[in-house]
């Protein structure tokens, strides 16, 4: 139990970490942040590094917007391996329809709620 | 030969034209900075009960100008130009306070210099003789301008250490032909300078260029030194952009020495996270209006170059990834008793 707390907040510690250097570094806006870490997850997912990083790190590497990235990759993967090439394209929101579908419906409750001004 | 022009850049005033009232109302948080005690109206709430930010900072700016106009006895119709800038796309707080103030209207921008631009254009209608009574108000709003100029307010994006905090505030002045007050004798029209700077987060460095040569064009033209004044006061260059003013000052053999200041750093307490200090139309404006105003009726300060600087840069240009343009414009009030 202690063990995988230490190891989930190492793992995320160190992708914030790294994603707040970035930001210092490169006065990149975070919209770009976000995109930057969806696709560097994306990547390390294709390379077959995320999984493990997962398996050692928990929710330490789920909870980070790098997980998203590795859910777009890994539901491209799982479907192209299943239809063949155009499972490339109809599997891509498959892992992630959840999050995606539950971002638009709050969104649309807020928005219908309250009234932005800033 | 222009009569009323000194060296390359500077119009003298020989007419006694006075800031006859001045009048100040600032935000919450402006209102726990340092200067509190100096402006007329602390809002308890920066919404003002409107529905929109916009609305809130248009508010600002026709309170602070009907509270100017009643602290001088006057009326809307005293009043024969009404020049006004903000920050807003279209300048539409300016103008649609003009739309409920119904005096005729020029509206101007010089982005934070505006106040200072205004003050200098009035000067110049009631030196030529055609008017008696000039009204310049400037104004901005934190909400309104971070969320047109950087990020979405509610978005809550981190701000870097160079980064200034717009001023939500709105400072009005009162010229007259007569009358007993401060009075703007010089106004040193500066030039669109640009070093190169990039980063709209660091608007101090891209404008104290802009401010070091209307400086030395300021004292040039007027054979003046620095030490001549008994405050000069940029805004807003915050505090990182009043360094590099130094240092460009200093290089170019010009000492500034504890007689000068910057609003953007008067504003703030650094105490209250506010990076590298105040930033707005609103920021110069209203110190313009009430600490300075003030201080020199009080005597305690006889003669003041303000200098305001703006950044001359769109949201547009800064995607387009253009470098942004500085200017800086000064004017001299002087308040001999």
């Amino acid at each position: 139990m202690v063990t995988s707390l230490l190891m989930a907040f190492l793992v995320g510690g160190f992708i914030c970490a790294v994603a707040q250097l970035v930001m210092d570094l490169t006065c990149l806006p975070p919209a770009h942040i976000m995109v930057l870490t969806v696709v560097a997850g994306a990547v390390l997912s294709g390379l077959g590094f995320y999984e493990p990083l997962i398996k050692f790190g928990g929710a330490g590497a789920t909870v980070p917007l790098t997980s998203f990235g590795n859910a777009l990759t890994k539901g491209a993967l799982v479907e192209a391996q299943r239809i063949g090439f155009l499972g490339a394209f109809t599997g891509v929101l498959k892992e992630v329809s959840l999050g995606i579908s539950l971002a638009i419906f709050i969104a649309w409750f807020t928005a219908l709620i309250f009234n932005p001004k800033g | 030969m222009a009569e009323n022009k000194a060296g390359k850049q500077t119009l003298v005033f020989k007419k006694k034209i006075v800031l006859m009232e001045a009048a100040s109302i600032v935000g919450p948080k402006e209102g726990q900075g340092p200067l509190a005690q100096y402006f007329d109206l602390i809002l308890a709430d920066d919404l003002l009960g409107e529905k929109s930010w916009e609305k809130a900072e248009q508010r600002i700016m026709i309170d602070t100008i009907r509270l100017a106009l009643g602290k001088a006895n006057l009326t809307e119709d005293d009043i024969e130009y009404f020049l006004a800038g903000d920050l807003l796309n279209q300048i539409i707080t300016a103008s649609f306070s003009a739309r409920e103030l119904q005096i005729p209207f020029l509206g101007i921008y010089g982005a934070c210099s505006t106040i200072i631009e205004g003050l200098a254009l009035g000067a110049s209608l009631i030196e030529a003789g055609f008017a008696d009574r000039v009204l310049t108000a400037s104004s901005s709003h934190n909400c309104t301008a971070e969320r047109q100029y950087r990020a979405p307010t509610e978005l809550g994006v981190q701000l870097t250490p160079t980064a200034q905090c717009t001023v939500t505030g709105a400072g009005v002045g009162i010229l007259s032909s007569q009358g007993t007050g401060p009075a703007i004798t010089h106004a040193t029209i500066g030039k669109v300078i640009d070093m190169g700077i990039k980063d709209p987060s660091d608007m101090g460095t891209a404008m104290a260029p802009a401010a070091a040569d209307t400086l030395n064009q300021h004292f040039q033209d007027t054979n003046r030194t620095p030490n001549y004044y008994d405050l000069i006061l940029t805004g807003d260059l915050a505090q990182i952009g009043s360094d590099i003013l130094r240092e460009l000052m200093r290089k170019n053999g010009t000492l500034l020495g504890t007689n000068y200041n910057d609003s953007g750093i008067m504003v703030f307490d650094k105490k209250q996270g506010v990076n590298s200090g105040g930033s707005g139309c609103g920021c110069i404006a209203s110190i313009t209006c009430s600490y300075v105003y003030k201080k020199m009726l009080a005597g305690e300060l006889k003669k003041v170059l303000l200098v305001g600087t703006g950044a001359l840069l769109s949201t547009t240009t800064y995607q387009q990834k253009e470098s942004i343009p500085g200017i800086a414009h000064a004017i001299a009030l002087e308040y001999l008793g």
